[in-house]
């Protein structure tokens, strides 16, 4: 095997493993926090709208953080650089 | 398949180049502009109004009241300000079911001029309300030991801002151009509907975020103490 390939399997392994386990983290706190809104809604509905845009601003910061997993898998698949590199050193050759 | 519309280049002489992102950029511009002004050329102050400028006064005015209810007291001082990101990005993302269309806040280089501008904006708003000395206090704020960590919680809020916008946009696109090849028909158009969701969230978390930091930069804890021995004075 030479590096390419060995670039190739590390990157495409990676990038499935970053989403996968990205994903998870995210989604049990997503999962957590508006499990715990609901209830909040149900004892307290007058409150709805400031509970509603708290829920929304917490919601986002817990996912950017599988956001941002998610583009390191898409840079390991369509903008990789350490592939870029051995490509431009093969073409230099 | 592309990353983002950057790579989509419609016309180049020499070093310009001519990317789908600034003519889209300037596409959601004009739509803008010239509709707001074509709304509020013939404004009515009367009883009977035009469909448009009712539709004008529900987001100026449902503006108006998220930014207060945030904690700024003074909305009409910063709806310049959030209230073009939140029509900038939410136009952005709702011209998405124009087909042919990519949003340019798909592009990391829009976004992060979106979040260096909200960056500039809380100094900016924040001297303005207590002055140099009162804005550079906020740094130091629990005690001086803090002020490498909020430094840096300046630049990462700024980069996460920046960052989290691409992420949502750009993924919105490559999933459904990843779905278009595997189940053409009727499983895009959900996902679509589903980014026209997230898009209007996402352009009510960036404002909302940018006014939250920028109330956290204008209250402050120590106006009320130092107003207070002054009027003794």
């Amino acid at each position: 095997m030479d590096s390419s390939t060995l670039i190739a399997i590390a990157s495409i392994v990676t990038a499935g493993l970053t989403t996968g386990f990205g994903c998870m983290g995210p989604a049990l706190g997503e999962g957590r926090s508006v499990a715990t809104a609901m209830t909040a809604l149900a004892q307290q509905p007058d409150a709805s709208a400031t509970i509603t845009r708290t829920l929304f601003v917490g919601l986002a910061m817990i996912e950017s953080t599988a956001i941002y997993c998610f583009v390191v898998s898409m840079i390991l698949i369509f903008a990789n650089p350490f592939w870029n590199h051995v490509i431009a050193q093969t073409v230099a050759k | 398949m592309h990353l983002s519309p950057d790579e989509l280049v419609f016309w180049h002489l020499g070093f310009l180049k001519l990317n789908a992102t600034i003519v889209y950029t300037w596409a959601l511009m004009l739509v803008l502009t010239v509709g707001s002004w074509l709304i509020t050329r013939r404004i009515s102050t009367g009883l009977e109004r035009s469909r448009w400028q009712n539709l004008l006064e529900i987001i100026v005015c449902g503006m108006v009241e998220q930014i207060r209810e945030v904690g700024l007291a003074e909305p009409q001082r910063y709806l310049p300000f959030l209230g073009t990101l939140f029509l900038f990005v939410g136009l952005a993302s709702i011209c998405t079911i124009i087909p042919g269309y990519d949003p340019p806040t798909a592009s990391l280089s829009t976004t992060t001029a979106l979040a260096l501008s909200v960056m500039v904006s809380v100094p900016w708003f924040g001297i303005r309300k207590q002055g140099v000395g009162g804005y550079l206090k906020t740094y130091l704020q629990p005690t001086f030991m803090m002020l490498p960590f909020n430094i840096i919680s300046e630049c990462s809020r700024t980069l996460a801002l920046a960052v989290r916008l691409f992420g949502n946009m750009m993924s919105g696109a490559m999933i459904i151009a990843i779905l278009l090849t595997i189940t053409p028909f009727i499983f895009p158009i959900i996902m679509t509907t589903l980014g026209l969701l997230t898009g209007m969230v996402q352009a009510y978390i960036f404002s909302i975020l940018a006014a939250v930091y920028i109330a956290a930069a204008t209250s402050g804890d120590k106006p009320a103490p130092a107003k207070s021995p002054a009027k003794s004075t």
